[in-house]
C-alpha cells in the first residue's frame, strides 16, 4: 500500500465546509438504533467547540428512506426537501447539516438536479408554496455531520483526555472505517476524500491516534441497501453482505469498526449476533464481536464522555473490550442506568457471541 | 532555394516524414523536446504483431534522418508567428527558424492511470501499467511482481482509460487489445507455469495478423479472455490483488487474486500537441486530439494554411498506421508546397 497515492487522491477531494452557525437535522432511525450519538455531536458542538447548533422542532423525515425504495416519488421528496430548506431560511440559518448519510446523499441529489434543470427548482417552489405557504434558500453550505466532526477533528485531539492507543501495548488501536454508501458513491467530490479512498473517517482515526486498515471488502455495502432489509425476502442478502465484510476483514484483526451512517453501525453490530447464532462464529478476540462505533461516539470516547451517557451499552457487540484496551474508564454496575438512575433490567445474553 | 519545412514532434511521425521531405529535396529542421528521438516507441521492447524489437524500427527510423535532416533536440518551442504564407518559430533558448509549412507530429500521451481511482494504480502495489511491464521486459531482468514475488496468476484489464466516459474519453484507442494480446503471450513465454487471465470489453482484433496472434494467444499459450470490465480492484494481506469483474457472456459476478495486475492504459492527447494547438489556436475534435479539416478526405490538414499533422496527435493510431500516415502528409505537405489546391475538391463535394 502506497499511503502516498491515497494522500495524493484526497488532495483532489476536498470540500468546503462551513465553521459556525449550522441548522441540524436528525436521522429518522439513529435515535432509535444509537440514541447517543446526535446529543453527543450536539454536546461536543456546542460545549466543547463551543459553535452554534440550531435544531427545529418541525423538522421532519427527508424521505429517504422512502425514495430509495421507490415508494416516495422525486417531486414529492423535493417538495418535503424543500419544506426543510424554508424551516432552515425561516430561522435564519444557512449551512445545513444532516445527520443520516442517506439525507446528505438526497440533498446533494437534490441540489444538483436543481442545479442543472432550474424549471425543476421552479416548480418546487411552487408546489411547496401551493402546499405550504413556505418559500426558502438553498443552503450555502451542505455538509454531512461526520463532516463537520471531521473539521474539527484537530481541535477534538487537542482536547482529548484518551488517545486510540492500546495502553497494554503501547501500539494504534486497529480502525476498519466504513462509509455510508449514499455519502459519496454518487458524487464523489462532495465527500472529503471523494468515493473509493474516503478520508473523512481516516482523518478522525489518523488525528486520535489510531491505525486505518484498508481491507478488500472496504467498500462494499454494510447490508442494509435498503430493499436488501426492508423487503424480509431479501435479508438474506442484507446478512450475506456484512457477513463477505467480516470475513474479509477479520485476518487484519481490526480492534474497533467506525462508521458515519445510520444504517451501518446497526447491521455490523447486530447481523454479528445472528451470524454466531447460525453458523456459530465470531469475528472479534476471545468469542466476542468487533465493537462498531459511531463516529460521535467515537469522538465522545476520546474526549472523556462515560461511555454510557453516549449510549455504547446499547451496542451488541460490547464495547467494554475496546474501552479496556485504550483505558477508558466505565462503571460496570451503571451499564444499565437510566438517566435519573433507574435500573433499566439486564438483557438476556445472547448464547454464542461472548458479550459484557 | 529550397523550401523549408519545421517539423515539430520527434516520435515515429516526425521521424519518418521529416526522412521523406528531405529525401524529396525540402529543407528540414526536426524540433524535439527531448534529448532523444522516437518518442513511446523507446519505450516498447517488442512490436505487435510480428514481435520485431522496437529498437530494430527505431534504427530504421534514424536511418532515414541521419545526413539530410537538421534535428534540433530539447526544444522549447517559445513562440510561432505567421507572417504572410511564412512561419516563425523561435525556442526558449533563443534559436529561430523559418518554414514555408509546418508539420505537427506531437503525438500522444499514456493515460494516467491514477485517474481510474477503483483500479487502485498508484496506491496497491502490485497494481502497474502496460507501459511499465513493457519496461520490464526491456530489462531483460526476471518478471517479478513489485513486491518481489515470481507471479502466479496475472491480469490485464483492457481499455483503461478509453471507452470510458467516466474519465471523459469515450473514443477506442485502438492499440491495447493487441498489446494485450502480446504481452500475455510474452508473460507466458517467460514464466510458462503463469495463469494469465484478460479482461476485455471487445476484442478489437482489426489489424491484418491481430487475430491469429488472438488465435496463437488461446490455443498454443491457453490465455484466458473473460469479456467483463473491472469493477473494483482491492488488496488482500498477502498485497495479491482482488479483483471484482462481471463476466458478461456468462453473466454473472467473478471474483479473483492475482499476483499481479496490469492496466492497459490507452492514448490521450499529448501534453506538447494541446501546448501547441494553443499556441498556434488550431482547432481540437472533441475528443483533445487534433480536429482534421476533412474526416475522410483532408486528415493530415489542420485549420490553419501551411499547418498539418501527421501521426496520432490526430487520434490513436499504431505503429503501421503511424508510418503511413506520416508518408500521407509527406504528399499533403509538398503538394501544397508545389501549390497544389488541396481542399478544392473537398470543397466542391463536402461543403
Amino acid at each position: 500500500m502506497k499511503i502516498e497515492g491515497k494522500q495524493a487522491l484526497w488532495k483532489d477531494y476536498q470540500k468546503e465546509i462551513a465553521d459556525d452557525n449550522y441548522f441540524y437535522v436528525r436521522s429518522c432511525i439513529r435515535q432509535s438504533f444509537f440514541p447517543g450519538s446526535e446529543t453527543a455531536f450536539l454536546n461536543i458542538m456546542r460545549q466543547d467547540l463551543g459553535k452554534d447548533v440550531y435544531e427545529h422542532p418541525c423538522h421532519t423525515t427527508c424521505t429517504g428512506i422512502g425514495y430509495h425504495s421507490d415508494i416516495v416519488p422525486l417531486e414529492t421528496t423535493m417538495t418535503v426537501v424543500a419544506r426543510q430548506f424554508a424551516l432552515m431560511t425561516e430561522a435564519g440559518y444557512k449551512n445545513y447539516v444532516p445527520s443520516c448519510v442517506t439525507s446528505f446523499g438526497l440533498y446533494t441529489e437534490i441540489l444538483d438536479i436543481w442545479h442543472h434543470f432550474p424549471e425543476t427548482l421552479a416548480k418546487t417552489r411552487e408546489n411547496l408554496k401551493k402546499a405550504t405557504g413556505r418559500e426558502f434558500q438553498i443552503p450555502e453550505n451542505l455538509a454531512h455531520a461526520s463532516d463537520i466532526i471531521y473539521k474539527f477533528r484537530k481541535e477534538i485531539a487537542a482536547k482529548a483526555k484518551y488517545k486510540l492507543i492500546n495502553k497494554s501495548t503501547n501500539q494504534p488501536i486497529k480502525v476498519v472505517e466504513h462509509i455510508g454508501c449514499h455519502y459519496s458513491k454518487m458524487f464523489p467530490s462532495k465527500g472529503v476524500g471523494g468515493a473509493e479512498y474516503p478520508y473523512v473517517l481516516v482523518g478522525m482515526i489518523e488525528e486520535w491516534g489510531g491505525e486505518v486498515i484498508d481491507y478488500p471488502e472496504r467498500r462494499h455495502c454494510c447490508g442494509f441497501g435498503f430493499r436488501q432489509y426492508l423487503v424480509q425476502a431479501n435479508r438474506g442478502y442484507s446478512i450475506a453482505c456484512s457477513h463477505k465484510k467480516f470475513e474479509s476483514m477479520q485476518p487484519f484483526k481490526p480492534d474497533l469498526i467506525l462508521t458515519n451512517c445510520p444504517g451501518c453501525p446497526m447491521f455490523l453490530d447486530k447481523w454479528q449476533y445472528a451470524i454466531a447464532e447460525m453458523e456459530g462464529k465470531t469475528y472479534g478476540e476471545n468469542g466476542q464481536g468487533i465493537p462498531v462505533f459511531t463516529y460521535e461516539e467515537l469522538a465522545g470516547l476520546v474526549l472523556g464522555y462515560n461511555p454510557w451517557d453516549l449510549g455504547v451499552q446499547l451496542h451488541q457487540v460490547s464495547c467494554e473490550p475496546l474501552l479496556d484496551k485504550i483505558g477508558i474508564p466505565y462503571d460496570a454496575d451503571k451499564k444499565y442506568e437510566g438517566i435519573n438512575g433507574q435500573k433499566l433490567g439486564i438483557p438476556e445474553m445472547p448464547l454464542t457471541l461472548k458479550c459484557c | 532555394m529550397a523550401k523549408k519545412v519545421v517539423v515539430i514532434g520527434g516520435g515515429i511521425a516526425g521521424m519518418e516524414s521529416s526522412a521523406y521531405l528531405a529525401e524529396m529535396g525540402y529543407d528540414v529542421t526536426l524540433l524535439e523536446k527531448e534529448n532523444s528521438l522516437g518518442g513511446h516507441l523507446r519505450n516498447w521492447e517488442r512490436l505487435f504483431p510480428t514481435m520485431r524489437l522496437g529498437q530494430e524500427v527505431l534504427d530504421f527510423l534514424k536511418l532515414g534522418i541521419e545526413t539530410k535532416v537538421n534535428v534540433i533536440r530539447n526544444a522549447n518551442i517559445l513562440k510561432i508567428n505567421r507572417i504572410d504564407k511564412r512561419f516563425q518559430i523561435e525556442l526558449e533558448r533563443g534559436a529561430s527558424f523559418n518554414a514555408d509549412a509546418l508539420l505537427i507530429t506531437t503525438g500522444y500521451d499514456l493515460f494516467d492511470a491514477t485517474k481510474k481511482e477503483e483500479y487502485g494504480y498508484g496506491i496497491y502495489d502490485n497494481v502497474i501499467t502496460s507501459a511499465e511491464l513493457e519496461k520490464m521486459f526491456m530489462e531483460g531482468k526476471s518478471i517479478l511482481t513489485p513486491t518481489g514475488k515470481i507471479p502466479k496468476k496475472i491480469g490485464l484489464i483492457h481499455c483503461v482509460g478509453s471507452r470510458d466516459e467516466k474519465v471523459g474519453h469515450v473514443y477506442c484507442s485502438k492499440v491495447c487489445c493487441v498489446t494485450a494480446v502480446k504481452q500475455a503471450i510474452e508473460l507466458k513465454e517467460k514464466l510458462s507455469a503463469v495463469e494469465i487471465y484478460c479482461f476485455y470489453m471487445d476484442m478489437r482484433m482489426y489489424g491484418m495478423h491481430f487475430e491469429s496472434l488472438y488465435k496463437e494467444a488461446q490455443e498454443k499459450h491457453a490465455i484466458n479472455f473473460i469479456r467483463g470490465r473491472l469493477s473494483e480492484a482491492c488488496e488482500n494481506q498477502d498485497q495479491s490483488i482482488l479483483i471484482k469483474v462481471e463476466d458478461t457472456l456468462a453473466g454473472r459476478p467473478l471474483k479473483l487474486s492475482v499476483d499481479l495486475l496490469v492496466l492497459m492504459v490507452g492514448f490521450i492527447p499529448s501534453k506538447g500537441t494541446k501546448e501547441i494547438g494553443k499556441l498556434m489556436e488550431l482547432e481540437f475534435g472533441t475528443n483533445g486530439f487534433y480536429k482534421t479539416k476533412d474526416q475522410h478526405t483532408l486528415t493530415n490538414v489542420s485549420n490553419i494554411p501551411g499547418v498539418f499533422f501527421a501521426g496520432s496527435c490526430t487520434g490513436p493510431k499504431t505503429i503501421t498506421n503511424t508510418v503511413t500516415d506520416a508518408r500521407a502528409a509527406v504528399t499533403t505537405v509538398a503538394s501544397y508546397l508545389e501549390g497544389y489546391n488541396l481542399e478544392i475538391r473537398t470543397k466542391a463535394f463536402f461543403q
